[in-house]
């Protein structure tokens, strides 16, 4: 006998219903028709208040706390003894004049605020140019839109990996720079000749801003798709006539660019903006496994110094990464506030 | 077809008849940037069928080359195979037998009796292409070689977790949605916005008192630590309650009249209507839990729990010349959510845009 798939879906579809329905059944008649509604949101609160709002509240309270226990009722009190260790500090635009928690937070604070202002504005130009271009009369769109969607889908540690390989001292980036300068003095007159290519340790070499470059770099390769995807499908719900409107009334297309398409994708441009922002703030994993923070410290972030406080090393720094936490909710609401601030204010005018 | 055919037909446009200026332009950039997607993949594809020795010297040919070797006629080590450049232009082909001062003694295959001395500058390794599947079947069949990366656990703890996590997440938050588009009460709209919210509150930011949470709940080292905590997302909770909402109430009242249960109209009426967005979140929430790597680096601390993820990561990190393994295993890690993405991609790419989810 042939076994259909679909068959068998829908028979185990139906089975695990029923099974189900029984007790539900039962607690239909007990307790009323209108009330299963509870019930129904019951698992999701559950989930939500033990895993969510509970956190929340208790990352308050760790924050105030000491010692390296795990357990709540074993942590003494200490005021704001983790808060005046992380912010007490001669100058905090240079971390090394701080205590050792400080150093790490001002060094992963400093970086990551670097790393977010120069990576966002970076992403969305790029995604918009992307976007733009793909919303152009173009053959095989859900090809090129597969293309650049697909390293969303990748895992931070094979993206991490994928370039570790790539930009190892002898891997293939040097390898063919080196066949380009040779190349370029085989043919290129004698003015004009380079001096040999010398192999650049992309993410080892602390004294140049090369593992800061790749890390931006790495993480908008990852992450571009994304956005771009979703400027692509604020392009496409803009008005198709209203650039032929414009079009019979001789607008130049730089002018029906500023004039139409950037207004009409300021909705969505903020929705990237925010979303991109907010997550470039919370960059770990890419970054984690491809330099380890390193070299030295020139790329460690914020969310790295939070684990390593509390989860790295014989001392379990949970009171330092707690507050560290509270202090990183804290920018981060206040960086949403002003965003929007921002933009309803335009919105306004 | 002619290359003239190709060239007409890679520059045929849309009824416009000539391509104009920015026409290059896009395709331009659009080439330049498929370079810069693809190639660092198909690099890493090509790199994870070299040989060891390949990879330790960072052979940068596209091609996995390896040096021939022939059997020893003494019976030690295979013997490295040489192309070697007589004085007078004409080559053979011999096998290296050992070094002697700047000459090397080689005898010419078929005659290992008579060896001779060349100087090694006359030699050049004799390659063939050859791709090293074994870089693939060793890990995952269990050869003693691979001894610190457990393929097969992790491959099978990344399942589970995936798996688990993608049923129980689609269920908790389609009985959520249903609940808050299909019933009134009192506080219902405050709670739909309360779980909404939760949104903002960035995941990372919590870890310490999740993980205590979590500890404390005796889940650490264990691959439900990692499931359940991950099941309500907001935003699968809003995706389908969203959707629900434009599932007609007559519909139910109809069963109820045919006396279903709840219970029942949940699972026989809405559930199948709602498949579309079921099926953008379970995609979603595969892509989430086979990707994830912060959550599960801080609960499981154990090799035996490695997902695959933090088995790459902590292979990775080691200093070891098993580059070949570590290529091959991303390889197998990156390949499930490729054909799900290949075979799939219409549904994620429109969803995604729809939601503006990830």
């Amino acid at each position: 006998m042939q076994v259909r798939p679909q068959a068998a879906f829908e028979w185990l579809w139906k089975t695990a219903g029923d099974v189900l329905d029984g007790p539900m059944r039962a607690l239909q008649r007990h307790i009323g028709a209108h009330r299963m509604a509870y019930v129904f949101l019951l698992p999701n609160l559950l989930v939500f208040g033990l895993f969510s709002f509970w956190p929340m509240i208790l990352n308050f309270y760790i924050a105030f706390t000491g010692g390296q226990s795990v357990i709540l009722a074993d942590r003494p009190l200490v005021g704001l003894d983790n808060f005046r260790e992380l912010l007490a500090c001669p100058s905090y635009l240079d971390p090394r004049t701080c205590g050792v928690a400080g150093y790490s937070f001002w060094t992963g604070l400093w970086n990551t605020l670097f790393f977010a202002l120069v990576q966002v504005p970076l992403m969305i130009v790029v995604a918009l140019a992307t976007a733009l271009i793909l919303n152009r009369d173009i053959r095989a769109r859900g090809f090129w839109r597969a293309v650049y969607f697909y390293p969303v889908m990748l895992s931070p540690v094979v993206v991490a990996v994928i370039w570790d390989w790539i930009l190892k001292r002898r891997g293939i980036l040097n390898a063919a720079l080196e066949k380009a300068v040779e190349t370029w003095n085989a043919i290129a007159p004698t003015f004009l000749m380079m001096a040999d290519y010398r192999a650049i340790n992309w993410l080892i070499d602390a004294r140049s801003g090369w593992p800061m470059f790749w890390v931006i770099f790495v993480y908008t390769w990852a992450h571009l798709g994304f956005y771009m995807l979703i400027l692509l499908a604020g392009l496409q719900a803009i008005p198709r006539d209203l650039y032929e409107a414009a079009q019979m009334d001789g607008t130049s297309k730089s002018r029906q660019f500023w004039r139409i398409t950037l207004p009409l994708l300021m909705p969505t441009m903020i929705v990237v903006l925010v979303l991109s922002l907010i997550r470039a703030f919370q960059v770990f994993d890419e970054v984690y496994v491809l330099t380890g923070g390193g070299p030295g410290q020139a790329t460690k972030m914020m969310i790295q110094h939070i684990y390593e406080s509390a989860f790295i090393g014989d001392a379990k720094r949970y009171g330092i990464a707690a507050a560290s936490s509270v202090l990183v909710a804290l920018l981060l609401m206040v960086l949403t506030f002003l965003q929007l601030a921002v933009t309803r204010k335009k919105a306004g005018n | 077809m002619g290359t003239g055919d190709v060239i007409r037909f890679l520059t045929r446009t849309r009824g416009r008849g000539r391509l104009h200026w920015s026409d290059w332009l896009t395709y331009a950039y659009l080439i330049l940037s498929l370079l810069v997607v693809v190639l660092p993949i198909m690099w890493m594809f090509l790199s994870s069928v070299k040989s060891p020795a390949a990879l330790v010297e960072n052979d940068p040919r596209i091609l996995p080359y390896t040096q021939l070797t022939v059997p020893s006629p003494t019976g030690g080590r295979d013997q490295n195979v040489f192309v070697h450049t007589r004085t007078d232009g004409s080559t053979v082909d011999v096998a290296f037998v050992g070094p002697r001062g700047v000459n090397a003694r080689v005898y010419e295959l078929g005659k290992p009796d008579t060896v001779f001395e060349v100087p090694r500058t006359s030699l050049a390794r004799k390659e063939v292409v050859d791709p090293r599947w074994e870089n693939y079947t060793e890990p995952t069949l269990g050869s003693t070689q691979s001894r610190t990366f457990n393929f097969l656990r992790y491959f099978w703890n990344s399942t589970f977790v995936t798996v688990m996590a993608t049923l129980l997440t689609l269920i908790v938050n389609a009985m959520a949605g249903f609940a808050l588009s299909k019933y009134k009460f009192r506080g219902r709209d405050a709670m739909a916005l309360t779980i909404v919210a939760t949104l903002l509150i960035p995941p990372t930011v919590i870890l310490v008192p999740l993980f205590m949470t979590v500890s404390s709940l005796g889940m650490l080292n264990s691959l439900w630590g990692v499931i359940i905590p991950t099941i309500a997302t907001p935003t699968g909770v809003f995706l389908l309650r969203q959707y629900m909402l434009t599932i007609p109430d007559e519909l139910l009242e109809a069963a109820r009249m045919d006396a279903a249960s709840e219970w029942k109209i949940f699972w026989r009426i809405i559930l199948p209507l709602a498949l579309p967005a079921l099926s953008v979140l379970a995609i979603l929430s595969v892509m989430w839990r086979w990707n994830d790597f912060m959550w599960p680096l801080i609960v499981l601390t154990q090799s035996e729990v490695f997902t695959l993820q933090l088995g790459l990561s902590t292979f990775k990190g080691e200093l070891n010349d098993n580059m070949h393994y570590l290529l091959a295993m991303t390889v197998l890690t990156l390949l499930p959510v490729t054909l799900v993405f290949v075979f799939l991609q219409k549904h994620i790419t429109s969803g995604i845009a729809n939601t503006g989810l990830k």
